[in-house]
């Protein structure tokens, strides 16, 4: 249903918060990420392309090696924490707003 | 991009005030509150029962595809104005948070756009805050404030 991953599902997994710890402070490759973690190597690359799909990291391209970077904005976004709840308000009265347009119109 | 709907919910206080503009006329804002089966659809949840008028009550059940219960809450209305407002009591049964005191109103901004401003008084500043929390409840630990840490110094 959603094409984009939800930010609060990817940091509630321990894995994809410690990655983003690491990543926070500095900007790292996906080898030196994974040699931190008893993981396989594939989970980690998994783990990175969720924490990429929503925006959490980043990708640069430097000669062979791709560079991860932690993206603020984003996790700003995250930590305000009334975030979510006005997140949760607003999807229903947006849901509202589009049935009462459709009830409007076929009456 | 602008945020339709808005938050107020100063630190250390048992309120929390929602705000939102509908491009609707206030009679179809007003409507989608009180009849069950529009109350269904955006609220995401069934209900079981929902008298609108004073002294009235409501009672909303949500069941997972198992056919187990997840969400179940009821309250009374106290007040009830049509088009106008409603004032109403919300509790979320089995659950710490407590009994909610919700004023709903809703206002005419033109013939096609309505404004809704909810005003909700919790027991206690703990039990609103925990309710602020729920999209946050997943699990989050240390980990999460140390991150918050490092937000914080990159702001």
């Amino acid at each position: 249903m959603n094409l984009r991953r939800d930010v609060f599902q990817a940091i509630a997994d321990p894995t994809r918060r410690a990655i983003l710890l690491l990543v926070a402070s500095q900007t790292m490759t996906a080898g030196s990420i994974a040699s931190n973690f008893d993981t396989a190597r594939p989970t980690v690359s998994k783990h990175l392309q969720i924490l990429i799909e929503c925006d959490l990291l980043t990708q640069e391209q430097n000669g062979r090696e791709i560079y991860y970077h932690f993206n603020p904005v984003k996790m700003k976004e995250v930590a305000d924490f009334i975030e979510p709840f006005r997140k949760m308000w607003d999807e229903r009265f947006n849901k509202l707003e589009s049935i009462m347009k459709v009830y409007k119109f076929k009456k | 991009m602008e945020q339709k709907t808005k938050i107020t919910a100063e630190s250390g206080k048992q309120e929390v005030v929602i705000t939102r503009e509908f491009e609707l006329p206030v009679e179809l804002l007003f409507k989608a509150h009180i009849e069950s089966d529009i109350v269904e659809k955006w609220m995401g949840t069934k209900v079981l029962q929902l008298d609108g008028k004073k002294q009235g009550g409501y009672q909303f059940e949500t069941t997972n595809p198992e056919g187990q219960v997840v969400f179940k809450a009821n309250g009374v209305i106290h007040d009830f104005a049509a088009n106008r407002k409603i004032t109403r009591t919300f509790e979320m049964e089995n659950t710490p948070f407590g009994v909610q005191l919700e004023f709903y109103e809703f206002e005419e901004l033109s013939a096609d756009t309505s404004k809704l401003h909810m005003h909700v008084l919790f027991e206690s500043v703990e039990q609103r805050d925990q309710v602020l929390q729920i999209g946050f409840s997943w699990g989050l630990n240390m980990a999460h404030d140390r991150l918050q840490d490092v937000v914080k110094k990159l702001k």
